[in-house]
């Protein structure tokens, strides 16, 4: 007969209607708590959202703006000065359309008006029409187009008009030169506000170059060299056809396309990055969805119950609750989609400096739709873990509330889910990192955490129990009881707590490492003073000057430029050809600044070879010393021979030591170092270090050299510290704001996951004081327990970030791992007061009512 | 003539056997035969049920009584297909439940068997309305609010109909819950306790009301319970002890309103 009954009943329809409608009246009396559900994921997904969005006008904004960007078809630009036959070379590329030439180098110019001399690019620019797409944006306007024609006139970066107290009409020196004033400038093409910080732009007709004085041997010089092509002339395919010559010739070259590539490219690095950023805020929040799902599943038992007996199958009563999940978390995606598009709004503002394009703000549906699927997936998946318990709830919690109503039986569905968590962890950031390694790490960092955490709240409640203090009073008795009792939270509280805490302590570890990693030491005795392009004729004049100013020479050093032409044989057309030499190209197209001297100063050490400070011998092969990081991109070790090309004279070298520098020192470090006696008569100029005391005693020290040296410049430390430190702040807000999004999901998840225990506390609390525990035993009992897991977890997430902060360190950012841990302190201290305070603000409520009332509650 | 005589009481109960085989057949609504359930807690096995066999007819009314920890609620559970034996069987309206999976019994509850629980057991998030139609809705029913709301007047709850639990007093619920429990047009009722959470006079108004909804639909109802006075308006008293039934007797005074 049940064969009969099999038969006519076996395949019985599911009704969704009728469960997507008991999911609908189910939910009424729960919205409160199922807002903390959603609230967790909003954050999450709002930061994705933004960032993706962000990135998405980005790109169409380089796209529309591509060309402004380097404001011509084609650059090509060379360190050293033309040869005849590469004149031919790049006037032929011209044949048909228009070139402009420009001549850009650094100098110092001094304000008529003020007297004030600053350090600024000078760009001499020479015929044709550029910028052909886009403008140089001046006020007034007229000044970028006249400039060339009307005799000595200058364009100046608005910026240093302003700190200079000029205005067009007033005159620059540059050089010997004086030039009027023409215009300020507002924008060039393909510059951003950061890249205008570090180097102000002056332009000026090159016809008046030559009267400067200021192209001298030795100088750095840039040519820029600006092509309109002919109209049917594609200029890639023109590049790659010229691709052998130009690389031959030691010229480097954009496109509107490389450009555009490369300019997106490093943005969408940033973006990506953040973007990972707030995925873990978003995983974070999911840690709370499983807790809140967890604890609303177990009140939920009951009602199961009844339904399992009515005659709901356990797979129903499974998708009542799977479609709660799914509808909350459509709507947190949403809202949290809604408050992302808000947020990005604001992102053009915050990233202005770095963008070399306007961008503007769009709403990008592409980004909302992913952050909403993004969104339900997540909260599913993490929801699933405490969903697929209810499959097993048996009816009979009806009739016996205490029986054990969820099967022990380990679930395989469990691991499936766990195995779909991390393949979508896994996918996720592989699409934001790029490569399978990263994501990977990224992946088994994330999985790591969470098994480390969980090992050490497991090892917490048995060391407890284990060694269970018997003879202590009876609060901290009960709370360290409270750890490991059943249905305890422990678990999820340390992993949630720990989770959270190990993230907000990476990124203060991070930022203090990067930031070290570039901060100067701004302390006594230190250079704040940099003269660079001294000639060799001038080198003692020079320091006679700063002498009678006052000034100390705390370093004076000879740099002569030089190229790589070779390493072991091999030429840069042969790196080119073979990338799995994997040796660096740009070792073949870069300018080496070296020195020679024949000890090693205080910020190097010996890490390998020795080194010979002096050398007679001109024939054989020259033993220098290599950086050891850099030798490592060179793939060159001790007795490896280098072939240096210093202004047309090759000199043969062997690597016979390398060097470890800190680079955070103030001094002029090299990465190639020459022994005495070999470059004293090449080309080279002198770079001389010293102090100055005031901002005044600075003015007037420089004011001085560029009336007397008018082709030395001097670079203000403290000028560059504060650019630095104001392009930093900007970085750092940028990060912080993206970590604030973390920060805000782990005080979601600290306050969803204790609130999530209240339920239980308030029964227990009632229980205690209705057998005459004070209450301030109570409060105690608490506390202490809230305290203990706080601290345990906080310590344990400061461990992991730590670890976290090393392996990017040493990994992804190859930096030195050197971790300043006080500001760990507060992070540690704050959170476990918090989980106190949260823990302790909702025992609050039940202390104040009489036991009975409560009891009676809870009992109805 | 003690020949013809004997002859004939024997044919005549031979046919009142076989006659009795048939309705049996037809009209056992309920069969339990050599139940056994045990738990199995670490290494030690106890035993909550052992040797149970009884059965019952259509429209039997009975109760199951004992002290508390004898086993009645166990066998409650294992009678209306909640839990699983650990031997013997239990056959439901001809189905029998030994060997149907947790939905497959699901299923079997759904079709056959109605509910009455000593703390009420209604779905907190539904109202009054929502409670009863639960049953009937899940069988994929038409008109089902009507007939839900016909059954909430029959128990004079109507003007109720949206109310939560909460907002309804424990009289009330469980009125709601007799509603809930013949929504289904259920062939057996199993009540636990159903006035053990009530005081006396609303639990007399509960009772008569069990007994007349009942009555009218002529359904089986088993009752658990020790309270012996409730036992003793039904047609039969199962009395349990440590796990065994120990005496099955038809009560003579047969419970009329």
């Amino acid at each position: 007969m049940s064969d009969t009954f099999k038969q006519s009943f076996g395949k019985r329809p599911l009704r969704l209607r009728w469960l997507l409608k008991m999911a609908w009246r189910d939910s009424r009396r729960n919205r409160g708590r199922l807002a903390l559900f959603i609230s967790s994921i909003v954050l999450g997904i709002a930061a994705l959202v933004a960032i993706n969005s962000f990135s998405d006008n980005l790109r169409t904004d380089i796209d529309k703006q591509a060309k402004s960007l380097i404001g011509a078809d084609l650059v090509i630009a060379a360190n050293k000065e033309i040869e005849e036959d590469q004149q031919q070379l790049l006037d032929s590329i011209a044949i048909g359309g228009d070139r402009s030439d420009e001549v850009r180098f650094v100098s110092m110019v001094q304000f008529k008006a003020s007297g004030g001399t600053r350090l600024v690019q000078v760009r001499a620019l020479e015929r044709g029409g550029f910028p052909y797409y886009g403008s140089i944006e001046t006020e007034p306007q007229s000044a970028s187009s006249t400039f060339r024609q009307e005799g000595r006139q200058a364009l100046v970066d608005h910026t240093l008009l302003l700190q200079y107290n000029s205005k067009p009409g007033d005159s620059i020196q540059i050089g010997n030169q004086t030039f009027e004033i023409a215009g300020a400038l507002h924008k060039i093409p393909g510059q951003s506000a950061m890249t205008a910080t570090i180097a102000p732009a002056v332009y000026i007709p090159r016809r008046y170059l030559n009267e400067t004085g200021l192209l001298q041997k030795g100088s750095r010089i840039s040519y820029y060299h600006y092509y309109k092509l002919a109209e049917n002339t594609d200029p890639d395919k023109l590049v790659k056809k010229l691709e052998k010559r130009l690389d031959e010739a030691g010229f480097g070259y954009d496109t509107i396309e490389s450009r555009k590539e490369s300019t997106g490219k490093s943005y969408e690095d940033l973006a990506r990055f953040l973007a990972l950023v707030g995925f873990v805020a978003l995983l974070l929040g999911c840690v709370g969805v499983a807790s809140a799902v967890h604890v609303y599943i177990r009140e939920k038992l009951a009602t199961i119950g009844v339904l399992r007996c009515l005659g709901v199958s356990g797979k129903q009563a499974f998708l009542i609750y799977l479609f709660q999940v799914m509808a909350m978390g459509l709507i947190g995606s949403i809202v949290g989609a809604i408050l992302g598009s808000l947020i990005q709004l604001y992102l053009p503002e915050l990233f202005k400096s770095f963008l070399p394009v306007d961008v503007t703000v769009a709403v990008s549906w592409s980004a909302i739709l992913q952050g909403i699927a993004i969104g339900i997936v997540v909260a599913v998946l993490f929801a699933l873990l405490p969903l697929l318990s209810i499959r097993n709830i048996s009816p009979l919690i009806t009739l016996r509330a205490g029986i054990e109503h969820v099967s022990k039986q380990p679930d395989k569905l469990r691991w499936g889910v766990y195995f779909l968590i991390l393949a979508f962890i896994f996918i996720f950031s592989y699409f934001q990192l790029g490569t399978w390694l990263q994501a990977l790490s990224f992946t088994g960092g994330v999985l790591i955490a969470f098994v480390v955490l969980a090992l050490i709240a497991r090892l917490m409640m048995w060391l407890v129990k284990r060694f269970f203090p018997v003879h202590w009073g009876y609060v901290w008795r009960q709370s360290l009881a409270n750890l490991y009792r059943p249905n305890n939270q422990t678990l999820l509280l340390t992993v949630s707590i720990g989770l959270g805490t190990a993230l907000i302590a990476t990124l203060f570890l991070m930022q203090r490492i990067l930031l070290s990693e570039v901060a100067f030491a701004a302390s006594e005795n230190q250079p704040n003073m940099v003269l660079f392009d001294i000639q060799s004729a001038q080198k003692d004049e020079v320091a006679n000057l700063a002498r009678e100013k006052g000034l100390p020479i705390l370093q004076m050093v000879p740099v002569v430029t030089m190229r790589l032409d070779e390493i072991n044989g091999l030429t840069g057309a042969d790196v080119r050809a073979d990338t799995t030499l994997g040796i660096s190209e740009r070792a073949f197209t870069r300018e080496f600044r070296v020195t020679y001297r024949d000890t090693l100063i205080s910020s190097e050490k010996t890490v390998e070879g020795t080194w010979q400070g002096e050398v007679n011998d001109m024939t054989a092969a020259i033993p220098i010393s290599v950086e050891e990081r850099y030798a490592e991109r060179l793939k060159a070790g001790l007795g490896d021979t280098l072939i240096f090309n210093v202004q047309g004279a090759l000199i043969p070298t062997v690597v016979t030591h390398l060097r470890e520098i800190e680079w955070n020192r103030v001094q002029t470090n090299f990465l190639i170092l020459f022994p005495k006696g070999i470059l004293e008569e090449a080309p080279q100029f002198h770079v001389l270090m010293t102090r100055t005391e005031t901002d005044e005693q600075a003015a007037r020290f420089q004011q001085t050299l560029v009336g007397k040296f008018p082709n030395v410049s001097a670079i203000d430390l403290g000028l560059i510290l504060e650019t630095l430190d104001d392009i930093l702040g900007k970085i750092y807000f940028v990060i912080r704001f993206m970590a604030l999004f973390s920060i805000c999901t782990g005080l979601l998840v600290l306050i969803g996951s204790i609130n999530n225990s209240k339920y239980q506390r308030v029964q227990e609390s009632v229980l205690l004081r209705t057998l005459g525990a004070s209450r301030k035993q109570i409060l105690g009992i608490n506390a202490f327990e809230y305290l203990l897991l706080g601290a345990l977890a906080a310590g344990t997430g400061i461990i992991l970030s730590v670890a976290a902060s090393w392996a990017l360190a040493v990994f992804s950012f190859e930096v030195a791992f050197v971790p300043d841990l006080t500001p760990l302190l507060p992070v540690f201290a704050g959170i476990t007061a918090l989980t106190v305070f949260v823990g302790m603000l909702n025992s609050r409520g039940i202390l104040n009512r009489p036991p009975l009332e409560v009891l009676r509650r809870e009992a109805s | 003539m003690p020949a013809l005589r004997y002859t004939y009481t024997f044919c005549q109960l031979t046919f009142i056997h076989q006659l009795k085989t048939i309705l049996t057949k037809v009209s056992t609504i309920l069969a339990i035969q050599d139940l056994k359930k045990t738990y199995d807690s670490g290494d030690r096995h106890l035993t909550v049920l052992q040797g149970i066999n009884f059965s019952l007819q259509a429209g039997d009314v009975c109760s199951i009584v004992g002290p508390s920890g004898s086993g009645k609620t166990t066998l409650l559970g294992l009678c209306a297909g909640l839990d699983r034996a650990s031997s013997g069987s239990v056959v439901l309206n001809g189905v029998k439940l030994d060997d149907l999976s947790e939905d497959e019994r699901a299923q079997v509850r759904n079709q056959y068997v109605g509910f009455i629980f000593q703390n009420f057991q209604l779905i907190p998030t539904l109202t009054a309305l929502e409670n009863v139609m639960v049953p009937l809705e899940l069988r994929g029913e038409r008109n089902v609010q009507q007939q839900a709301m016909e059954l909430l007047a029959r128990v004079g709850l109507a003007e109720r109909f949206d109310h939560y639990p909460t907002q309804l007093s424990g009289g009330e619920q469980q009125r709601v819950s007799l509603a809930r429990a013949f929504s289904n047009k259920p062939a057996i009722l199993f009540a636990d306790e159903p006035t053990g959470n009530l005081d006396e006079e609303t639990g007399e108004r509960v009772e008569q009301l069990l007994f007349d909804l009942n009555r009218e639909a002529g359904t089986t109802l088993v009752l658990v319970t020790h309270d012996l006075e409730l036992a003793a308006k039904t047609d039969r008293i199962i009395r349990i002890k440590g796990g065994t039934v120990v005496s099955d007797e038809v009560t003579s005074v047969v419970n009329n309103g």
